[in-house]
């Protein structure tokens, strides 16, 4: 029984070391045509590796984005007219922006010169309100808008708020100004506002008092 | 009118079509990148990209890469997943921004800033240009709207900044402008004092993210008025600014 078990194990032994050799010289023989065909090989690859580093600097960054706007303002005892100006702002995150703006409209008598029919109270030039301002905005609520059913559009309903100056009636006050807007993406470059703001600013054209003055505005901007 | 309208937005159209070049490509690194149907986390993910697959990047919204896989598919990938991205040579893709390296070698500084002079509100516009690692002149316009007068005020100073390099970096001004001064009266018309002022100053500037920082200054201006009898303004003020 032992001699038989021997017998088994040196066979084995000797088979393994047949196959040892074998494939050891099979794989020296494929290792050296391999490295004949990695000769030629390399020679047809080298025009195809193109060394291209990426420049991020080439990538067209739409953080800008300026935009004209109209609309009616409501100054207050002065009525409600049309306002028309332009807006820049610069999107920091995709939920802040800051944004600078600059409009002017035009103001109707009061109805105390209405009534009385006596001397206006202002000029035509004074009757004239610029406003200028700095806000920072937020983007509350992001999301899509469909139209029909092949049609998605990115839209975002703001906040926004800030300080500014108004001109009005030969005189510059300090502004602060709030509300809330809805952008609505056409493309990625083209956006369809609407916003409504309250600008509040003292005046002592009646004797002291702040005023409220409700601004509603639809306007296009473009992001670059 | 109309015509003209459409001629227009065509010519706008084929302007933004002209340029269509080709775009860099990034190797996604990752298992997979996810593409969002808008540059916000809140988009849904409508596409994912496998890893060793490229995708071309073609335009960029704050954080937000707007990128085409090879199946032609766009989506809106976030800044965090293209930065484990591979260029095709193999390398990290840097999306890198600018950071604090870059404050200490800015060129160009504009900003915004708001407070109280003389305990009326003020804003100011500044531009500033770097003549140095630790001087920049700066040329500044403010409008200070109080209850009795408002005034416009132009500046220009020297900025002294000692340690250009730090974070929140402290900084020295002296400068020179002039003072428009208009009585608040809405009836008679008065003339615009105008008066030569100097002034300086102490403040700092923070780098807080970005190409932006955050400034806080005071300064003490003295007014040479024409009746030989100087007035001095306190300004207190802070805002937002950033560099390039």
């Amino acid at each position: 029984m032992e001699g038989r078990l021997r017998v088994l194990f040196l066979t084995n032994i000797l088979s393994g070391m047949c196959m040892l050799l074998v494939s050891s010289t099979a794989w020296s023989v494929g290792a050296e045509t391999n490295s004949d065909d990695d000769e030629s090989q390399q020679q047809v690859i080298q025009p195809q590796i193109e060394r291209r580093t990426i420049d991020v600097d080439t990538i067209d960054t739409e953080d800008f984005e300026i935009a004209i706007f109209s609309g009616l303002y409501s100054a207050e005892d002065f009525g409600t007219n049309m306002v028309i100006g332009a807006r820049v702002a610069y999107h920091v995150t995709e939920s802040i922006f800051f944004e600078a703006a600059y409009a002017k409209t035009d103001t109707s008598e009061t109805s105390y010169e209405t009534l009385s029919g006596g001397a206006p109270l202002l000029s035509d030039s004074d009757r004239e309100l610029t406003y200028y301002n700095a806000s920072v905005g937020f983007n509350l609520l992001p999301g899509e808008a469909f139209i029909g059913k092949g049609w998605a559009f990115n839209t975002a309903l703001y906040v926004i708020g800030g300080v500014g100056n108004t001109s009005f009636a030969n005189d510059d006050r300090f502004t602060v100004n709030f509300g809330a807007g809805y952008r609505f993406l056409a493309t990625d470059w083209l956006a369809i506002h609407l916003d409504v703001r309250n600008h509040i600013f003292d005046t002592d054209l009646f004797g002291e008092k702040t005023t409220n003055n409700l601004e509603f505005t639809g306007g296009f901007s473009i992001f670059f | 009118m109309r015509a003209g309208l459409c001629a227009l937005l065509l010519l706008v159209v084929t302007l933004v079509n002209a340029d269509e070049d080709v775009y860099p490509e990034v190797k996604v690194a990752d298992p997979y990148i996810e593409l969002h149907t808008g540059p916000g986390k809140g988009y849904p993910i409508v596409h994912v990209v496998d890893r060793g697959d490229f995708v071309e990047v073609i335009k960029r919204k704050t954080d937000w890469f707007k990128v085409r896989t090879a199946k032609g598919k766009i989506g809106w990938v976030s800044r965090m997943q293209m930065e484990k991205t591979l260029t095709p040579n193999g390398e990290v893709a840097e999306f890198v921004d600018a950071g604090l390296g870059d404050f200490s070698k800015r060129r160009w500084e504009m900003g915004l800033v708001g407070g109280t002079f003389n305990g009326a509100p003020v804003m100011t516009v500044y531009g500033a240009y770097a003549l140095g690692a630790n001087l920049s002149a700066e040329i500044s316009a403010s409008q200070v709207t109080g209850d009795f007068s408002s005034s416009d005020l132009v500046n220009f100073n020297l900025l002294s900044q000692p340690f250009s390099k730090w974070r929140y970096s402290p900084f020295f001004t002296l400068g020179l402008g002039q003072i428009t001064t208009s009585p608040s009266v809405t009836l008679i018309q008065v003339e615009d004092s105008q008066d030569l002022i100097a002034h300086m100053g102490i403040g700092i500037k923070m780098y807080l993210t970005r190409r932006f920082i955050f400034r806080a200054e005071y300064k003490n201006y003295v007014g040479f008025t024409s009746n030989d009898d100087n007035k001095e303004f306190e300004e207190w003020k802070a805002g937002f600014a950033f560099f390039f």
